[in-house]
């Protein structure tokens, strides 16, 4: 049987289709790329009468009220000195009544102790504090964080913290450097909402 | 004699357009891998916080959101900050139902590493926030991420 040449397909109209698929996908999707601060709800309290012990020289008290004022540890103070308060509280200061305990803390991949600070930073806000102040002393407590987890990695692996890749040695940092950010059981301070 | 000849049946060279589907296919397949689906549609004031310490939220398919700020609609809603799961305004009581909606649509495996993004407009008072953030412990979600835009770095 004689073979026909295959009759050729007209393919001028297919960039009006890909045009159409595109436009689709144009329309129908986003580009925006989610980021934000995460952070790790502590599990309900059983027992909401059970108070924890927390000596007071190891807590750092940060309290924001309805109107946008912040206050660390009894004294008025402003976002901008926060990251260093917080960062000089949970700096080690061995024999200083005015800072917390330093601990030793066993650290199973360096397979030796190390003095750890027992310190907390606690953050409790009133219904009325706006969002946006929230998010800033978030972000500051985090930076302080992130400040303290490179400088270790520094001195440790010679990188910061976000450039280490190994990840046994994210977990030294992370149990080096842990973040400690207790956020109170709400209840209104400082004037309803 | 006409000086000016008409150009008949001698049309300009035309451009080869055969290889203008594969341009197209190719923004097609750019869009199609960097852009994700518009789940929802957002029914409430969207002005993040900006915050300089944030992490991106990978794998988009273990997040689920809950939108909270001004409804959009002011005259038929108030403007008295609202929650929206999903594509409608809700209560705070809804929210136990919602997250064991979303765990259970999740692979059993995944259950575990679901976060709940929190969309809040800046201007909303915390009270609703730590309302929310109650029932989610309530529930067991306790991975939570702020939604915040990346500040642009100033000279300070």
């Amino acid at each position: 049987m004689a073979r026909r040449a295959a009759p050729e397909i007209n393919a001028g109209s297919m960039a009006d289709i890909a045009f159409l698929l595109l436009i689709f996908f144009l329309v129908t999707t986003t580009m925006d790329v989610d980021t934000g601060i995460t952070r790790k709800l502590p599990p309900p309290v059983e027992n909401p009468d059970e108070d924890v012990d927390v000596k007071e020289r190891n807590v750092l008290k940060i309290l924001v009220n309805n109107k946008d004022m912040l206050m660390v540890d009894g004294k008025r103070s402003d976002v901008r000195q926060l990251k260093d308060k917080a960062k000089d509280f949970m700096a080690l200061h061995p024999d200083n009544p005015d800072y917390p305990e330093v601990a030793p803390k066993f650290i199973e991949e360096l397979g030796r102790e190390v003095p750890s600070s027992k310190g907390v930073i606690s953050l409790k806000n009133d219904r009325g504090t706006s969002y946006e102040m929230y998010i800033q002393v978030q972000n500051e407590l985090a930076r302080a964080f992130n400040e303290m987890k490179d400088e270790k990695s520094v001195e440790l692996f010679g990188v910061k913290y976000s450039q280490l890749v190994d990840e046994t040695k994210m977990d030294i940092i992370n149990a080096l450097v842990p973040v400690r950010i207790s956020e109170a059981e709400p209840e209104d301070i400082g004037g309803g909402s | 004699m006409s000086r000016f000849k008409t150009k008949k049946g001698k049309g300009g060279a035309s451009i080869n357009t055969s290889s203008l589907p594969d341009i197209i296919f190719m923004l097609l397949f750019f869009f199609m891998v960097s852009t994700t689906m518009r789940e929802v549609t957002v029914r409430v004031k969207q002005q993040m916080p900006e915050a300089t310490e944030i992490q991106k939220l990978d794998k988009k398919s273990l997040v689920s959101f809950i939108y909270i700020g001004e409804p959009k609609n002011a005259k038929l809603y108030g403007t008295n900050s609202r929650i929206q799961l999903n594509d409608v305004f809700a209560d705070v009581d809804d929210i136990p139902e919602f997250i064991a909606k979303e765990r259970e649509s999740r692979d059993e495996a995944d259950r575990k590493f679901l976060t709940t993004s929190l969309k809040v407009d800046g201007s909303t008072k915390m009270g609703i926030v730590t309302d929310v953030k109650q029932e989610l412990r309530k529930s067991g979600a306790f991975k939570i991420n702020y939604s915040t835009r990346k500040k642009v770095k100033r000279n300070r």
